[in-house]
């Protein structure tokens, strides 16, 4: 069945995108991330414009971590004092990176500097993820306990100035690190697409030292917040959230995350983390060599802005 | 009956004319006139493509010519015009990258040509350029007229062969044809992707290579119903708009946690 997209301005079919939106959602509830960088890659692979795509993305985004934030409230793993902090770094990287995406549009380089940003940082992330749970697995396959990290342990990060305490995290920590990290998420968010989970939940846990069970809640809190605000400047700037695509992704997803969330808890975390380590390091790979591939028009138009 | 009589006519005036070139050819010249059923079409969700027929008529045809069918017709559907960026990608350490651009003022979104027969058999390429007709022998004014016009040429080129790829350019030959002496109907495909705004059909008459006289109406495509809301409310109410794509994805996202829930 065939729908035409308001703002994409396409017909797409309905099937596709649901399911698109399943699939994605049914591994975002699986591993705990957003699913935004699965989702605008597949809506660019889907011929969607990548500006749309991302918009849209960003949209898609927030159904998604509401649903995963209500469970968390629930068991009480949520620092709302944290998301508060990341969240105001997040709205000034968010209206950076809107600014940054309307110039790169302009100048023609904007879907360029997205597939530049998925292939690298998603290749980097997939990458240290795939190495570090390979490990993991060997050391539990060869008999040993696991390695755990010693608590109290302080890097250059514990020693900034402007200290906060964040009391369901059991943190004390300069500020400064936190509205940094909330800025570079926005920032991601508003050119990518994103949510950022997959970058904030690591970035929490290794560099702040943020406790593992409040990290997913607190992550997904601030998203909803960070991916509100950019969907909501898109719009205004850009004209460019469909929301009729972004209701069909959302339903599909909403749907099979909570049965992803399911599957994922018959799974061990390190055989998981090297599925999605995978998984990520295949959406990296796919568009990078969209990057290097000969295309098969090297001319291309788009609307240009006389003034 | 009326076709001897319209001969014989025609022969009169012809030898009129012979004696008195000037005057007597003025009330005799061929014309052209076009009529759409409708002033503007609808876009709805399902639009995938349609074919637009715009029925025309021949005043004062000559007869004999027109049995000899030397007269031709081209009718074109031009859409809105729009400033176009035209980039062209190289590679960079291997990575392709849009290095160079031209930019061009009032291109036609799109241009769907219908004619009566292939366009090199109607008239010469010099007049197709003096009428600017045709896809491609449309004058396309680079914004920047300083740029070699080698490189000018070359993205004029890939304009073209571009919005021709996207099914925006097309040409039907054949789509023109005379139902009577001077009746004729002209079917033009509008793409799928077609624009909205306000497009302008034009008729071109030829007589045996020469062109006559041109005749135009407009057209407004607009989209209907439920998705030309939506398009009408992100452009209009963009902020409003915003917060309700925001409102609707936090109700999906609570209603799935408590209509999914599996914990």
């Amino acid at each position: 069945m065939g729908i035409y997209l308001p703002i994409a301005e396409i017909s797409v079919n309905v099937f596709v995108l649901l399911a698109m939106g399943a699939a994605v959602g049914f591994l975002s509830g699986m591993f705990g991330v957003g699913g935004g960088f699965l989702i605008t890659p597949l809506l660019i692979f889907y011929n969607i414009p990548p500006a749309i795509a991302v918009a849209t993305g960003a949209n898609q985004v927030i159904a998604s971590s509401v649903s995963g934030v209500l469970s968390h409230m629930k068991r009480g793993t949520l620092d709302f004092k944290l998301g508060g902090v990341l969240l105001a770094g997040g709205i000034i990287g968010s209206t950076g990176g809107i600014y940054v995406f309307a110039f790169l549009r302009r100048l023609g380089q904007l879907d360029l500097f997205i597939s530049l940003l998925y292939v690298v940082l998603l290749g980097t992330v997939g990458g240290l993820m795939l190495v570090e749970s390979v490990n993991a697995l060997r050391a539990t396959r060869s008999g040993a306990a696991p390695v755990l990290k010693k608590s109290g342990q302080h890097n250059w990060i514990h020693r900034l100035p402007l200290k906060m305490r964040f009391r369901a995290s059991k943190l004390f920590v300069s500020v400064i690190p936190v509205l940094g990290l909330g800025a570079g998420i926005g920032f991601l968010s508003s050119i990518m697409g994103v949510g950022g989970g997959f970058i904030m939940v690591p970035a929490l846990i290794y560099l702040l030292k943020v406790p593992t069970n409040v990290v997913i809640g607190t992550s997904l809190f601030q998203i909803i917040f960070t991916s509100a605000y950019t969907t909501l400047v898109h719009a205004t700037t850009n004209q460019t959230v469909d929301v009729v695509l972004a209701f069909l992704l959302m339903a599909g997803g909403v749907a099979g995350a909570q049965y992803g969330a399911k599957a994922g808890q018959r799974l061990r975390g390190e055989q998981l983390r090297a599925l999605l380590a995978l998984l990520v390091l295949a959406v990296a790979i796919r568009l990078a060599i969209d990057l290097f591939v000969t295309p098969p028009n090297l001319y291309s138009l788009s609307a240009a802005d006389l003034n | 009956m009326r076709a001897p009589n319209a001969f014989a006519t025609a022969v009169v005036l012809s030898l009129l004319a012979a004696t008195a070139p000037a005057k007597a050819q003025v009330p005799l010249t061929e014309g052209i006139q076009i009529g759409l059923s409708t002033d503007n079409v609808s876009i709805t969700a399902g639009f995938s493509g349609a074919d637009l027929t715009i029925f025309g008529s021949l005043e004062n045809p000559d007869p004999l010519v027109a049995r000899q069918g030397r007269y031709d017709v081209i009718v074109v559907l031009e859409g809105p015009p729009k400033p176009v960026v035209v980039r062209r990608k190289d590679r960079v350490l291997g990575v392709w990258v849009n290095l160079d651009s031209e930019t061009f003022e009032n291109v036609p979104v799109s241009y769907s040509v219908a004619t009566t027969r292939p366009l090199q058999d109607i008239t010469e390429p010099n007049s197709y350029k003096q009428l600017s007709l045709g896809a491609s022998n449309l004058y396309m004014q680079p914004a920047d007229a300083g740029d070699s016009p080698a490189t000018i040429e070359e993205f004029t080129a890939a304009l073209r062969s571009r919005k021709a790829a996207t099914g925006l350019y097309s040409e039907n030959v054949g789509g023109v044809q005379f139902l009577s002496q001077n009746l004729f109907r002209a079917t033009v495909r509008l793409a799928p992707n077609v624009p909205v705004g306000t497009h302008k059909a034009r008729a071109f008459l030829f007589k045996s290579g020469v062109f006559i006289k041109e005749s135009s109406a407009q057209l407004e495509i607009r989209k209907s119903g439920f998705e030309q809301s939506i398009f009408r409310v992100a452009h209009n109410y963009s902020f409003l708009y915003g917060i309700f794509a925001i409102s609707l994805a936090m109700l999906t996202g609570w209603l799935g946690r408590v209509i999914f829930r599996k914990d």
